[in-house]
């Protein structure tokens, strides 16, 4: 993958939860399209071949992206944490990876949301004074993720400094 | 200076705005108001309701604002904050920590002038907020001097390099009449023409005023062939663009002048009609942008933008005042950056290049985009018989795309040179952006698909300052890891790559 950037990838993967999390809510975006797509084709039967031809081809592309994506995102998506950094690795097509000094952390939220509780997982972000910064972990367990916050928490209130 | 003792005066009381701010609001109410005021008379009387009348309430509603407003706001500086009192009905508060102070702008309206007033805004520079800052509309000439001097000379606790003697300031640089031949390549006069364009149009039609004028121009143009009338529109079109801008730097940046106040603060004045005066603290400066558009290049002109924290380069008023130079000789944008930095070299150096796989990309990005379209258009030709010179003309585009992807690659480039790392990327607009290394907050490394495949990789530095981020665009794999160790030494060493861990 990145072999070349002579950084290793983070540490520790996310929880494996996160593959059935990430189907599950890219799902909702293809469901809507895919009914819109439906009542297309239900309106009106000219055309027909063409409507079930389009109809066909974004379910066929749904199911591609839902079998893929969130396998490929589980196998990107790293996070790691030192006394002096945090280190995350994101994305799937798209990758990217996020460095920042603890000595610039300046909030260190952890959010649970309704589809995240029903997997028993929870995200944490981590922000700094650029709006460009923030670091989001997505997909950790629960417990994980309380202790990363708690962790992180000490660590910044350790270390002196006005973060900008 | 004796008279800031009496500004913090302890238990210091609630001030009032100026009080000739009252022939002010009103006055400005009504033309802030004029367009709804025109409507009224002109669609109240089409529809045969007295507009006159509804004109004259809301005359009076706005002018009743305006003094209710003076009446209601009230401001104080204390030791340690400055708060401002406003509201009829919903009274708030506003509190800023003086330490948080990290602008004073200071505009004059020619109305303001006038009456010798100045609206003072107190900059807390929440960069990722709207609306920030508070607003005292208006104190007299005198008092706003008085409140920006001493915001910004901090008490001596806080301060970290002590003032030499306080009032003294060094100009850096000073508006010159040859800049003017800048003006009509800024294209700030751009969006004026468009907006009075707009308004004549929406005049004529719905208000059925007649322009003679134009009605002579434009049967003028009936009568001459095609092409001689497509090119004296241009040629119009041009002048008229290039004189509005002319006149809007005129009006914008005349009497510019920055200069450096020995209680470490940069000072920034401009403006012929409205006038503004800028302070910012140095020690929010990040660094220094060199931005030089794609007109501005070719005739050598360049502008120069300091890049600091609570100053968002780019929204509206905000970035005016983050300008350190307006467009002017590219030599003088280069020495004042230089001044403002402290350092001459980042606007200078040889930067480092990212190699053939990032002109690739360039030219596949370029190509790949423009080439749709007459791709398309020759779909639609061959399939459902649209014109095919729609194909042909679109054809223009990607041969517009070649240069701008190999100038878009020969303007790529990254360097480290002393306390700062300098990154510059651009055609249209190109940037070169020098931010001091202690400016820098963190690091994002993206690699989409593509840029993997090609062993490319997009190095942002995170800051609190000025566009947030600042990105090497596709710097070649292998640079991109000593690039960050060397920017910030010692972060990246537990991460390392054990059979590369001689890096660290």
């Amino acid at each position: 993958m990145t072999e070349s950037v002579a950084l290793r990838a983070p540490a520790h993967r996310v929880s494996p939860r996160a593959i059935g999390y990430w189907t599950v809510r890219a799902s909702f975006g293809w469901l809507v399209l895919l009914v819109a797509q439906v009542g297309w084709l239900l309106g009106d039967l000219g055309h027909l071949g063409l409507r079930v031809g389009v109809l066909a081809g974004t379910a066929g592309v749904a199911v591609l992206h839902l079998v893929v994506m969130p396998q490929w995102r589980y196998r990107v998506h790293r996070w790691e944490t030192t006394d002096e950094a945090v280190y995350t690795q994101t994305g799937w097509f798209t990758q990217e990876r996020r460095i920042a000094p603890i000595s610039r952390i300046q909030t260190v939220d952890s959010a649970f949301g309704v589809l995240e509780r029903l997997f028993g997982l929870a995200n944490v972000t981590v922000t700094t004074a650029s709006a460009a910064g923030p670091i989001r972990i997505h997909g950790l367990r629960n417990d994980d993720a309380q202790r990363l916050v708690d962790q992180l928490t000490r660590t910044t209130a350790a270390t002196p400094g006005d973060a900008t | 200076m004796t008279e800031v003792g009496t500004v913090v005066a302890t238990g210091a009381p609630w001030q009032r705005l100026s009080v000739r701010m009252l022939a002010v609001h009103p006055v400005r109410e009504v033309l802030r108001a004029w367009p709804v005021l025109i409507g009224l008379l002109f669609f109240g009387r089409a529809r045969r309701v007295d507009g006159g009348l509804w004109g004259l309430v809301a005359l009076v509603v706005v002018v009743l604002l305006g003094l209710a407003r003076w009446y209601t706001t009230t401001y104080r500086v204390t030791p340690e904050q400055v708060q401002v009192r406003r509201g009829l009905l919903r009274r708030e508060v506003l509190t800023v920590p003086r330490d948080r102070v990290r602008t004073v702008d200071v505009t004059a309206s020619p109305l303001h002038r006038l009456l010798g007033l100045a609206r003072v805004v107190i900059g807390t520079g929440r960069s990722d907020r709207q609306n920030d800052g508070l607003k005292l509309d208006a104190l007299s000439t005198a008092d706003a001097e008085r409140l920006r001097t001493e915001l910004l000379h901090r008490p001596a606790a806080v301060t970290t390099q002590t003032p030499a003697a306080p009032g003294s300031e060094a100009v850096i640089t000073r508006f010159q009449p040859a800049w003017l031949r800048y003006g009509p390549f800024s294209l700030s006069g751009l969006v004026i023409v468009g907006v009075v364009a707009g308004f004549l149009s929406r005049l004529a039609n719905e208000a059925n005023v007649q322009f003679g004028f134009l009605e002579t121009v434009a049967g003028w143009l009936a009568r001459t062939p095609v092409w001689l009338a497509v090119v004296e529109v241009i040629v119009l079109f041009l002048v008229v663009v290039a004189a509005t801008s002319t006149a809007a730097y005129v009006v914008a940046y005349w009497g510019f002048r920055l200069s450096r106040q020995a209680s470490g603060t940069l000072h920034i004045m401009r403006g012929l009609l409205t006038q503004r005066s800028i302070t910012l603290e140095e020690r929010r400066l990040r660094g220094v942008e060199l931005s030089e558009t794609l007109l501005l290049r070719p005739v050598g002109g360049a502008r120069c933008i300091a890049v600091a924290t609570g100053l968002r380069v780019g929204r509206g008023a905000e970035r005016g005042g983050s300008l350190l130079l307006p467009p002017a000789p590219l030599a003088e944008a280069v020495r004042v950056g230089a001044e403002v930095l402290g350092d001459p070299v980042p606007l200078t150096v040889e930067l480092v290049r990212h190699g053939p796989r990032a002109a690739r990309r360039r030219y596949t990005r370029a190509l790949v985009t423009t080439g749709a379209v007459p791709v398309a258009f020759g779909l639609l030709w061959w399939f459902a018989g649209s014109p095919a010179w729609l194909a042909l003309v679109a054809l223009v585009l990607p041969a517009l795309g070649v240069p701008l992807a190999w100038d878009r690659y020969r303007n790529l480039g990254h360097a480290l040179v002393g306390r700062h790392l300098v990154v510059r990327e651009g055609s249209l607009v190109r940037r070169r952006t020098a931010l001091n290394r202690d400016g820098i907050i963190g690091w994002n490394l993206r690699q989409s698909f593509f840029q993997r495949r090609a062993g490319v990789v997009t190095v942002e530095a995170t800051t609190a300052a000025g566009r947030q981020r600042y990105a090497a665009e596709d710097v070649p794999a292998g640079l991109a890891v000593p690039l960050i160790d060397q920017a910030l030494p010692g972060l990246l060493a537990p991460f390392l790559d054990d059979r590369l861990g001689d890096r660290a």
